[in-house]
């Protein structure tokens, strides 16, 4: 998250006005976050002196132990697009501040600390330079005089930047005047989205077995199943799914009652164990219908090794209703070496051709956005042509699982399509749905840890999305630049949104007492405009995509996001918009 | 359905919808006859703009008639064959010579300032003498005498002395094109050497000139072994001598085949697609002539110096390195007009062999080569990276594109200049610019934005190797199941038109009931769009063993001519609503999953 601001509001307000673009409006938020202090304490300061950095910290004395050189005078910055710029640098608890010395104009740049994945020190003589590696894939440099301040300084930003407790986080203490902690949390709950739709309520009931997270602690409190199977049933279920995460609702299509539902694998094992609920469980999801699906996102022969650590699959003769399917959905480690194959391709500055083209094979990145959107074009399919209802799951149930289950809704329901609709669907299958973002976002392509459970399977959704945008550039409501944010916010972030692994761990920590919601935040007006598609017509049709290979291209706005050309494509996005509004505003007059 | 054979085209009628495709047989590159299966003797018939058809015909015999009919029909004999010659647009001779004088060669060059005080106009070769593949109209330093000129025109491979191709008037640098010098291992020309001497002369601002030669250094090596070769930097006084590293024409015309076969797989995998892009080199040999324009711009613009540019006959590679340079350096090519204009200059004019390259007759299969293909793929590649730079969009492109190998209009018939003038085909055929002015709006780019071009009037692309892309629209064409279903291009001229619609009514009327018509007009744009009709190639297989051949109209009257080709411009423009893919009801129920069940992978169209 690289950050310019304005030092003088009205001065930054004026330019505000002039562009719109998505990056303005979070500068607009860094603004709001120097000025606020406290009560609204406006510091207009030219250098930022140790005084101001005491306000950004009144809360983080704790975090101060860890800050040994706060302040380095006539430190170079060097960005992508930008000419390097002399002036201050700064470590805050959770920031890097650098305001350069432009008498006329000063500029200042604000870093996320958490948005750091990796930093390389240089020693040269007395001076030292510090590259920073972002997980928004930003390369910085900063040339930092003097080899003890650059010692102190890396070594504040790499303990700073991994911080373990999720109450010392940044989201904790960002508190823009705009925004407050009593506005709502999230945009919805199960509760709700079931009261909107009427047509479940025959055959679909709240189930709120989960309560106290004992059934299974990933899930939501509240979840859609079977109005034929109680509670108790549901525990046993529970128990012979992994993790407890037995068969649930998570779409219903409108057009023909079909559901999609998710879950993780059966516990049948070696011996090839039976859970008398759980079939009894998908009996009552078909309930009538002649059959259903199940998608398993691993290949049969995973899925047969999988009973060797007890895991596995449904068997044909248990479920006889069932016809499984399997497709490779590529998760966990391999998507994680796949990202950092890619990304290095990318900041690769060769000029051979046929370098970039064996690369970009060989990270086998695109394989896997082509897999996904063929799955989840399979899905799709199976409910929305065959008229079947479906079970989607892994291993686990909380990754291509939830990528799959997600892109079939995007292609199938138009309400899935307009901005609010697209964030409900994330706030219902990734962050209740009990996506493990903590540790799946906890390091990007940079960094050189060992990865433990970090996968980009996020980044992959974004990524199909965004090659739906691409083919069906009229049929989302939202545009590129909101899945950039989304893309940021997952790694690091000032809003709770993506903090934490689950809904319980979520209530532990308090996060919707003491965080703000991004997702409420994206729907403000002056935000919502930034990221609302100006070309948006809705449609009531499915949008199928094409997976062609040649029909798939690259996310450049994302992987390429730091190159001239990104910008010459972000200027004639931007055109788009000027022109539609102009246009809509003659077609009002 | 029914398949049609006529004397300019084949039609293939559906007999459900009536919906009919027609091909031009100028565009046929190739038929081939497989082997006999249940249903019928299936054809396949590749096409030139890279659409592939695939036929099944009932019985065997009739199969075989219309392949040979077909192979006859493909590749015609004489010039006077061509579809060019029976092509009437319902025009008056008027119009038709208003048409070929949209262009005007002599007043582009006044355009960039020549003649001047140290360029001019020379009449050497007024009567096709020196040369007789280089223009009538030819510009020369002041200081270059006829004799210098006919003299180093004897020692430049096929008579193609220096001339100039490109002005660049800020810093007065030319950019001027030549052939090889016949120099073998040792032999020298004075006449030359002094041509090369009067063009640095004619620019003060640099003590010397380059000279590129746009082929690897190996290529231009062997040709000393045959009396050819490059300049010796010891003989020619002030010259830098640089290789560019381009391949020649058989390099490219396998790359492209390659590529062709890569992307033609079906059910390709994304790392097949990849490595196979890979290997076929296509976008290497893209990046090359990229990077020789650069450099080419680099050296005019940036050190202000003069650039000689050849290769071995100079009509290939030195036409795609001048006209792409001229193009980085000059707002004006980058606007319809101006493109227009660069190509008329820079291929027709100085001799880009069209009827070998393109195959126009029947001749050497050693001769056809994608050399022009190759340049629009570079303006494409270009206007990926400068949205707002050019006025004209990819439509525009391949509709040149699609035109090039028509043989429909006079414009690319023939190898040259002197060729063309003895075809007559300023009498006897249209230009194709007169066709693409008066279809201008359906080619505009509506993030053009001369603003812009003032800012840069010189792009500077990069050339790392991810900014190259597969150009989908181009060798997919006709694949509508790859193309994005929806088009911001056209759409945003859409919302345009009706905006401007709107802007004239609301002038025109002001009263209430004329204003909510306006609104209506205003909120629903898209709406207005035609549906597009059904992608041919899919359906024809769908239908397969429905086949009948129909009549073979080998002989027809001029007024059926007439209408069919009325008729061909009209499906062209329905194929752009294809292109783009306009979303539409009927067509999303009806269209077969992309993702079938069985596989799960994509199903390929033909």
């Amino acid at each position: 998250m690289a950050v310019h601001v304005q030092n003088k509001r009205k001065l930054f307000l004026d330019s505000y006005h002039q562009t719109n673009r998505a990056q303005r409006s979070r500068e607009r938020e860094a603004v709001a976050f120097i000025f606020s202090g406290e009560g609204g304490e406006v510091i207009c300061s030219r250098r930022l002196d140790h005084r101001t950095i005491q306000i950004f910290d009144r809360q983080l004395m704790e975090l101060s132990e860890h800050i040994k050189t706060a302040n380095v005078e006539d430190a170079v910055l060097r960005q992508p697009l930008h000419p390097a710029a002399r002036g201050t640098l700064c470590v805050t608890g959770h920031h890097l501040l650098f305001s350069d010395r432009e008498e006329s104009s000063p500029q200042h740049f604000l870093l996320l600390l958490r948005n750091i994945d990796a930093i390389e020190k240089r020693m040269s003589g007395s001076s030292g330079t510090i590259t920073i590696k972002c997980k928004d894939l930003c390369v910085l440099q900063l040339d930092i005089p003097g080899m003890e301040q650059c010692l102190n300084i890396a070594r504040s930003i790499e303990t700073l930047s991994c911080l373990e407790n999720v109450s010392e986080m940044y989201p904790f203490f960002y508190r823009p005047s705009d925004q407050s902690l009593k506005d709502q949390w999230g945009l919805s709950s199960t509760e709700k989205h079931y009261s909107q739709m009427t047509d479940l309520h025959d055959r679909w009931r709240v189930s709120s077995v989960n309560r106290d997270y004992s059934v299974c602690p990933t899930y939501p409190q509240a979840v859609i199943v079977p109005k034929d199977i109680n509670d108790e049933m549901l525990v046993k279920a529970a128990k012979f799914r992994h993790g407890g995460r037995f068969p649930v609702l998570c779409y219903y299509h409108r057009k023909n009652g079909m559901v999609i539902m998710r879950s993780s694998q059966p516990l049948t094992g070696a011996n090839r164990k039976r859970c008398r609920e759980d079939e009894l469980l998908l009996q009552a999801v078909i309930d009538g219908s002649d059959k259903g699906y199940i998608i398993d996102t691993r290949s049969s022969q995973q899925a047969q090794q999988a009973r060797m650590t007890g895991g596995g699959f449904e068997s044909k003769s248990c479920y006889s209703c069932w016809k499984r399917l399997h497709r490779q959905v590529e998760r966990g480690k391999a998507l994680q070496e796949s990202l950092i194959k890619l990304v290095e391709a990318c900041g690769n500055d060769s000029h051979n051709m046929d370098r970039w083209l064996s690369k970009l094979e060989n990270s086998k990145w695109l394989s896997h956005v082509q897999t996904a959107l063929s799955t989840a074009g399979l899905l799709a399919e199976c409910v929305e042509r065959d008229g079947h209802s479906v079970l989607v799951h892994c291993s686990e149930g909380t990754d291509s699982t939830l990528l799959i289950s997600t892109v079939a809704q995007l292609i199938m329901d138009p309400c899935c399509r307009t901005l609010e609709g697209f964030l409900a669907l994330l706030e219902r299958e990734w962050v209740q749905a009990g996506h493990p973002f903590q540790k799946r976002c906890a390091h990007s392509a940079y960094s050189h840890a060992r990865l433990q459970q970090e996968s980009p399977v996020f980044l992959l959704l974004l990524d199909c999305v965004w090659q739906l945008l691409h083919q069906f550039p009229l049929a989302l409501g939202f545009s590129e630049a909101l899945l950039l944010r989304l893309a940021t916010e997952a790694y690091a972030s000032s809003y709770g949104t993506f903090l934490c692994n689950s809904d319980k761990e979520r209530c532990v920590s308090r996060v919707k007492e003491k965080t703000l919601c991004l997702f409420q935040a994206l729907l403000r007006p002056k935000e919502r405009r930034c990221y609302a598609n100006p070309l948006y017509e809705r449609t009531e049709l499915a949008i199928w995509p094409s997976v062609h290979p040649q029909s798939l291209q690259l996310w450049r706005g994302y992987f390429l996001r730091w190159t001239q050309q990104a910008r010459h494509l972000e200027e004639a996005q931007e055109e788009i918009r000027n022109m539609v509004i102009l246009w809509e505003k003659m077609a009002l007059t | 359905g029914t398949l049609y054979l006529t004397a300019t085209h084949l039609i293939f009628v559906e007999s459900s919808s009536n919906n009919s495709t027609s091909i031009l047989h100028h565009h046929i590159a190739s038929v081939e006859k497989l082997s006999l299966t249940t249903t019928g003797c299936p054809l396949v018939i590749q096409c030139r703009n890279f659409r592939v058809v695939h036929f099944v015909i009932q019985r065997e015999r009739d199969c075989h008639d219309v392949y040979s009919s077909l192979l006859r029909l493909r590749q015609p004999v004489s010039y006077e064959e061509l579809y060019a010659f029976s092509y009437n647009p319902k025009q008056n001779d008027q119009q038709r010579e208003e048409g070929w004088q949209l262009i005007d060669l002599g007043a582009e060059f006044e355009r960039m300032g020549v003649p001047c005080d140290q360029w001019q106009l020379t009449d050497v070769n007024r009567d096709y003498k020196v040369c007789e593949t280089y223009p009538r109209d030819l510009y020369v330093p002041i200081t270059a005498s006829k004799p210098i000129i006919v003299g180093s025109s004897k020692f430049r491979s096929k008579g193609r002395f220096p001339v100039l191709t490109y002005f660049y008037q800020e810093k007065k640098a030319a950019v001027c094109r030549c052939s090889q010098p016949l120099s073998g291992f040792s032999a020298r020309c004075l006449e030359d050497e002094s041509m090369l001497q009067a063009i640095s002369k004619a620019n003060h601002n640099s003590r010397f000139v380059y000279v590129m030669d746009t082929r690897p250094k190996l290529n231009a090596l062997a040709n000393r072994a045959a009396g050819k070769g490059y300049e010796n930097e010891d003989n020619y006084s002030n010259i830098r001598f640089q290789f560019v590293g381009i391949e020649n024409i058989h390099v490219m015309r396998t790359s492209l085949q390659k590529l062709l076969e890569v992307t033609g797989t079906r059910s390709l995998s994304m790392s097949d697609y990849l490595v196979g892009l890979e290997s076929s080199g296509w976008l290497r040999h893209i990046k090359a002539i990229v990077d020789a324009a650069i450099f080419l711009t680099k050296a005019v613009t940036g050190e202000g110096a003069s650039v000689l540019v050849h290769c071995s006959d100079g009509w290939d590679r030195t036409a795609q390195v001048c006209s792409l340079g001229s193009l980085l350096m000059d707002p004006y090519y980058r606007t319809i007009k101006g493109f227009m204009v660069l190509i008329e200059k820079d291929w027709i004019s100085f001799g880009h062999k069209f009827a070998d390259r393109c195959d126009q007759l029947d001749g050497d299969p050693k001769e056809v080569s994608p050399i022009f293909t190759q340049f629009l793929e570079c303006v494409w590649q270009l206007t990926e990276q400068f949205p707002q730079s050019f006025e004209f969009s990819e439509w525009f492109l391949l509709q040149i594109h699609e035109h090039v190998h028509s043989c429909q209009y006079g414009n690319f018939l023939g190898n040259n200049q002197r060729q063309r003038e003895e075809l007559q085909l300023r009498d006897r055929t249209h230009s194709l610019w007169a066709f693409l002015m008066s279809e201008k709006q359906n080619y505009l780019n509506p993030f053009y934005s001369p603003a812009f071009s003032e800012l840069h009037p010189v792009l500077e692309p990069s050339t790392l190797p991810y900014h190259f892309k597969f150009w989908r629209n181009m060798y997919h064409q006709f694949d509508r199941s790859m193309h994005p279903r929806q088009s911001i291009l056209k759409t945003i001229l859409t919302l345009r038109e009706n905006s401007r619609n709107g802007e004239s009514m609301l002038q025109a009327l002001e009263n209430v009931s004329a204003l909510t018509e306006l609104q209506q007009l205003g909120v629903t744009p898209v709406a207005t769009s035609e549906p597009p009709a059904p992608p041919p190639t899919r359906d024809q297989r769908s239908n397969d063993g429905q086949e009948e051949v129909g009549e073979e109209a080998i002989e027809g009257t001029d007024t059926e001519r007439t209408v069919e080709g009325s008729s061909a411009t009209e499906s062209r423009k329905q194929r752009y609503g294809e292109l783009e893919g306009t979303y539409n009801s009927e067509l999303a129920k009806e269209e077969p999953a992309v993702v079938s069940l069985e596989f799960g992978v994509a199903r390929m169209t033909c």
